[in-house]
């Protein structure tokens, strides 16, 4: 969990960055994209980056999902009968809500994020336009449930980041000294709340016309 | 210093209460309760003489010594699980016998000895303040009121340096200074600083440093552990004690379990009065049926009674909760000094209370021993100047402390006891001066045994609280667990080696013996089962609760003991004819299990007012009011009654054999705290 | 007062049990929650009925022998409190309180409310303990041990095998038993040796007895009535890490 869990943070804050060049401009963005394809070039083929993290990155996020599956058939075995009275959390239960829930939410978009800005199959522009434009039209402000869309999801993401990182911290066991554990904890939701803002960033842009 | 031995003490005189009639495999009462005979004194031939300090070595010089290989072939059964039977079956295992463990909670951690608070005494003279070997062994056999053995007492306070050290090497968390070395503080009214602790919970953290080496050994496979299984027979062969059977609280079967030795080491019978700080399941059932089968019991009605506990707030209270003595260090004992003061305390000015202890032990104060400082609230309480439910408590106030030391202070001292407190009362002791009340707390009789802990029968051990050993009329504080797992540890491992060198000359055991107790427990169950009256077996508990605590308890009278025996009897005879017991043998019945306890509790309690009733002295924990001294204190009646009561059980009524006690190290004196 | 209970009833291992519904009156509100059940079992008795089997034995909150999950929290909802601790002040009169076993598989329910937790004894069994036969210890003051660390480890130790914090943990996670008693030996310079190995066992056998996996919800800590810390499954998973490391 802890590992995949880690890939997929790195691959986030890779693409956040990436997202944001959108500020800079088209030129700057579609050459980033640009980059992404033809990187090694011309001693490797075009795409071998591109196809390693995609490789990497579905390899991370089913073995990630196989492990919170597991560890969900692990914990409906290890009560087989359920209580009658609710069970009233006593910790807030947001981690439990979120991780679970949070997770499929997240899973539904990253699909639609695929069809979408990938393989443009379900945006405006098609799979032909270039990324800034693919964005920029994905984004329009008559499109605001794609944007509402992926505002919910970004806030889930950084939810289930939250406590994944905080949890991935303490599978680790390096939380065992309350000074290094406040730390982290921040750490943690700091990381979050930079993702969510950084990846929010560019759509909302775009959706009020910042960027166009 | 000698006395005179009285050869015979006459018979206390019949009571004129009818006897009971039962079928002859139940219990029946002596023909006159309150009466017993004067058979053959007895003697401890295990000690070996000399000097004092010299006996234990002696001892385990002399011990024979079973061969490692032999070990392996000899089966130890032990009885209980506290500090002194977890230590035990975890040392047998260590030295190789097949032990075979029971206990009756779910887990062997849970044993009664994990509730106790204040710590343990040893005398390791870590501060330098002047503490000894010897000044341990003083204090315990002055503190005894010197009914206890002076060997035993000695032995004790030597072996207890090697707890410290086996504890600590355990892992067991005691408290620290800065420097990383062990806090010790003083305990009970101790001159010296010589008690260990962690923190408010020593008994369990002792007791997990047991049950961890206990755990080890079963998974080393050298112990095989029975737990929800209770002891309700022992199996008796050839004279010795070969078994027991128990029954499986889970699935109701009977079990037999055969063995070389047994040691039972199933803790105190404080609960004969129903309500005290002993853990709900606490019983004497073991050694009850072990008295039964020839165990003599040595002093059952040495009692002890704590001064501090959360007071009894209504019919349905099941136990009773232990403050912390320490509380009587910076708190004041006071009641209203008019009679049904019904104000509340802080409507209470100064002039209008009465700081008895303060009053009465102008040196020690609130800080008087256990015995003096619970007669005393009794007697406020008697004279009407209770407070709270009933009327029966005193206040603890820590007004004063709170505004000499402030309340900061006070919370870092006492802060979980009074969270503990408000817990259960739902009252502020920060604010409202905290009630208390005396309970019944620990039981300094038990079965007789001899220096090498065995009784009465050929092997069978009884060590702990079980057994009457070292504490003789009255029990020091932080006293009980240096014993429990001196006797563990230390002591019963190389004593029962001794005996065990000879057990190739036992033989097997007889049938007829194992189906005659097998035969007894399914009988009583049965019996039990099959009277379907109209009362249950806890409404039966509580009452005699009450008998042994108006009759029998804090204060006891020739006529208040006479009225116990005389009601007891009838109430026994009342409880197998009219108690209701639901359910079937099979499988957990926890009605059943409490019903046989019960049933056993009121054997022990018409022998206790027997023996306390013989005795016609105070001494310890145990006050006749007919021997008080012009101050009302206790006073002990040496020429008379310098021995160990040692009771035989017999069809017809107890026999009293009498252990004569020596003292040839620590001088006779009467104590006073005024 | 006056309450309504729902209680968890079940013949034995092999019945199904169901949730029965009891009235009881006149509940005192000093009682404790378990004076409460004395008295509707007492009437129980008297009615002919078998009463309510639950396991309690200290009532002053030490042993760790009762439990029983009230209203959907484990020992109630009164924080860092046993059953047996528990008062009927912190019941409303009319209240309708629902009473159930812990729910783990590897409890297996015995009776009513009373389950089977010798797995617990189990995992302490794998390694919880320092390998120290009687009488081969060295003076007890022969190893300093840091004040903060005898602290840290006595708060660890302090757990008394209850099993709140399974019937608690969404997983039905042993985890925080099973680290309170690592930590506890692995702070104590007594505990060293056999660091290592002592965590990998007990891990090891947690899983083995079939409780579920940690995804540290921290539920465990907000009802264990002994609060044992979070970070004790810190440094559990650390030892554990280090020893399958090497
Ligand atoms: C509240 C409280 C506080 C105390 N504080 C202190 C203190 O600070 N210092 C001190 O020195 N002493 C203290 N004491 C006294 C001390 O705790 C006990 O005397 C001591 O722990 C007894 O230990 P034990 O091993 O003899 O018996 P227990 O710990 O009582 O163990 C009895 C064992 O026998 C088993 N058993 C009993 N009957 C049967 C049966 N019929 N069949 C099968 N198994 C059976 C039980 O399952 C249990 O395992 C305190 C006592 C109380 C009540
Ligand atoms: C079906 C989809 C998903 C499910 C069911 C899911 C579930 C989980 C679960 C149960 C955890 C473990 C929580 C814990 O240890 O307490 C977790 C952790 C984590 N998840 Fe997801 N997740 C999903 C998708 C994602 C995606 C798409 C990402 C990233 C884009 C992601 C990033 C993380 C991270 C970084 C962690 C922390 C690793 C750790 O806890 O050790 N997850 N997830
Ligand atoms: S960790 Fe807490 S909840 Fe869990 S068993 Fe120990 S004391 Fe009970
Ligand atoms: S009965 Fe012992 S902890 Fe509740």
């Amino acid at each position: 969990m802890a590992v995949t869990g880690a890939v997929l943070v790195l691959f986030l804050l890779g693409h956040m960055l990436g997202n944001l060049k959108i500020f800079l401009g088209a030129g700057s963005f579609n050459h980033y994209a640009d980059w992404l394809r033809t990187v090694g070039s011309p001693a490797l083929p075009d795409r071998t980056l591109l196809t390693i993290t995609e490789i990497v990155l579905v390899l991370a996020v089913a073995l990630h999902m196989w492990a919170a599956v597991s560890l969900a058939r692990r914990a409906a075995k290890a009560r087989p009968v359920k209580y009658a009275a609710k069970r009233r959390s006593q910790a807030g239960g947001y981690a439990t809500r979120t991780m679970r829930y949070g997770g499929v939410i997240i899973v539904l978009f990253v699909i639609w994020h695929l069809l979408d800005m990938t393989f443009g199959t379900v945006n405006p522009e098609g799979g032909d336009a270039t990324p800034y434009d693919r964005m920029i039209a994905g984004f329009q402000p008559g499109r605001w449930w794609v944007g509402l869309f992926y505002l919910v999801a970004m806030v889930m993401i950084g939810l289930h980041l939250r406590h994944g990182l905080w949890s991935a911290f303490q599978s680790l066991g390096l939380t065992r000294r309350p000074r290094v554990r406040n730390a982290l904890r921040a750490g943690a939701a700091v990381v979050s709340a930079v993702l969510v803002v950084g990846f929010v960033a560019a759509p909302v842009c775009i959706m009020i016309g910042v960027v166009k | 210093m000698k006395f005179r031995r009285r050869q015979q003490q006459e018979p206390v005189a019949p009571s004129p209460s009818p006897s009971p009639s039962s079928s002859v495999s139940l219990p029946v009462s002596p023909p006159r309760p309150g009466t017993y005979r004067t058979g053959e004194p007895i003697r401890d031939t295990k000690a070996p003489s000399g000097p004092v300090e010299d006996r234990w070595d002696t001892r385990r010089f002399q011990a024979k010594l079973v061969n490692p290989a032999n070990k392996r072939k000899l089966t130890v059964i032990v009885v209980g699980t506290g500090l002194a039977g977890g230590s035990a079956a975890a040392t047998l295992g260590e030295l190789g016998y097949k032990v075979k463990s029971f206990c009756y909670q779910d887990s062997p951690r849970r044993a009664h000895s994990i509730a106790a608070q204040g710590g343990i005494n040893a005398a390791k003279n870590y501060r330098g303040d002047g503490d000894s070997v010897y000044r341990l062994f003083y204090d315990t056999v002055k503190g005894g009121d010197f009914r206890a053995r002076e060997s035993n007492v000695y032995r004790l306070a030597q072996v207890s340096v090697n707890i410290i050290d086996q504890a600590v090497a355990q892992g067991v968390p005691f408290a620290r200074e800065y420097g990383g070395l062990l806090d010790t503080r003083s305990f009970g009214g101790a001159q010296v600083s010589r008690t260990f602790y962690a923190r408010g919970q020593t008994g369990q953290q002792l007791l997990l440093g047991a049950y961890q080496a206990l755990e080890r050994q079963i998974a080393a496979g050298t112990v095989e552990m029975h737990t929800r299984h209770e002891m309700l027979e022992i199996v008796v062969s050839g004279g010795r004690a070969r078994g027991v059977v128990v029954r499986d609280m889970v699935t109701g079967e009977i079990e037999t379990h055969l063995a070389d030795a047994v040691v039972l080491a199933t803790g105190g019978y404080g609960n004969v009065f129903f309500l005290s700080t002993n853990a709900k399941g606490c019983n004497t059932t073991a050694i009850w049926r072990a008295h039964k089968k020839g165990a003599y019991f040595g002093n059952p009605c040495f009692t002890q009674i704590h001064p501090t506990c959360i007071p009894v707030s209504g019919d349905y209270q099941s136990k009773l909760t232990l403050m912390s003595e320490s509380l009587r260090n910076d708190g004041r004992v006071w009641v209203p000094l008019r009679k049904g003061d019904g104000r509340a305390p802080a409507d209470i000015p100064e002039d209008e209370r009465d700081y008895y202890l303060e009053r009465i032990y102008p040196a020690f104060g609130n800080l008087v021993p256990r015995d003096i400082a619970s007669r005393a609230a009794k007697n406020v309480c008697d004279e009407g100047r209770g407070v709270g439910p009933g009327g029966l408590g005193v206040y603890l106030d820590f007004a004063d402390a709170i505004a000499r030391l402030g309340r900061d202070a006070v919370e870092k001292k006492y802060g979980n006891l009074f969270e503990m407190y408000e817990r259960i009362t739902g009252e502020n002791p920060y604010e409202v001066p905290m009630r208390i009340y005396p309970a019944v707390h620990y039981t300094m009789g038990g079965l007789w045994v001899d220096y090498d802990l065995q009784s009465t029968i050929p092997g069978l051990f009884v060590i702990g609280e079980a057994n009457f050993s070292d504490h003789g009329a009255n029990r020091l504080g932080a006293s009980a667990l240096m014993q429990g797992l001196a006797d563990g540890y230390f002591v019963l491992p190389t004593t029962i080696g001794d005996y065990l060198a000879g057990a190739g000359a036992f033989g097997p055991v007889e049938e007829d013996d194992v189906a005659e107790a097998r035969k007894a427990v399914q009988d009583r169950i049965d019996r039990l089962l099959s009277v379907n009256g109209t009362r249950t077996a806890d409404s039966y508990h509580r009452e005699l609760g009450r008998i042994m605590w108006d009759y029998c308890g804090m204060e006891r009278t020739e006529e208040s003991l006479r009225k116990a025996l005389e009601r007891i009897p009838e109430l026994r005879e009342e409880f197998w004819n009219n108690v209701k017991v639901p359910g079937d043998a099979e499988g957990l019945n926890q009605a059943l299990e409490r019903a046989g306890r019960v049933a056993d509790f009121f054997e022990l309690a018409e022998l206790m007012c027997v023996d306390a009733l013989h005795r016609t002295e105070s001494c310890g924990g145990h006050f006749r009011a007919e021997s008080q001294d012009a101050d009302g204190e206790a006073l002990r009646d040496d020429e008379n009654f310098a021995y160990v009561a040692a009771w035989e059980w017999t069809p017809d009524g107890p026999v009293l054999h009498k252990e004569e006690l020596d003292y040839e190290y620590v001088k006779m004196t009467q104590r006073s705290y005024k | 007062m006056n309450l309504t209970l729902k209680i968890w009833r079940q013949s034995g291992s092999s019945d199904k049990g169901r949730m029965v519904t009891y009235r009881v009156e006149d509940v005192s509100p000093d009682m404790s929650f378990l004076e409460m059940l004395d008295v509707l079992n007492e009437r129980l008795i008297l009615e002919g009925d078998d009463p309510v089997a639950f396991d309690h034995d200290c009532r002053e909150g030490i042993c760790g022998m009762c439990g029983m999950v009230i209203n959907g929290v484990a020992h109630g909802e009164q924080r860092a409190t046993t059953t047996c601790q528990l008062h009927m002040r912190h019941f409303e009169d009319g209240a309708v309180i629902t009473i159930e076993p812990w729910r783990a598989a590897p409890f297996p329910v015995i009776k009513d409310l009373v389950v089977d937790r010798s797995s617990f004894d189990r995992i302490i069994q794998a390694g919880g303990f320092v390998s120290v036969p009687a009488g081969s210890a060295p003076d007890a003051h022969a190893v300093p041990v840091p004040k903060e660390d005898a602290d840290a480890a006595f708060d660890a130790a302090t757990c008394i095998g209850c099993g709140a914090c399974v019937a608690a943990c969404p997983n039905g996670s042993a985890s925080l038993f099973t680290a309170a008693k690592i930590t506890h030996l692995g702070l104590l310079p007594q505990g060293q040796p056999e660091r290592d190995s002592r965590a990998r066992a007990m891990v090891e056998q947690m899983d083995a007895e079939g409780f579920g996996g940690c995804t540290n919800t921290g539920e465990c800590t907000a009802v264990c009535p002994k609060g044992i810390p979070f970070d004790t499954i810190a440094r559990m998973n650390a030892d554990y890490l280090r020893s399958a490391s090497k």
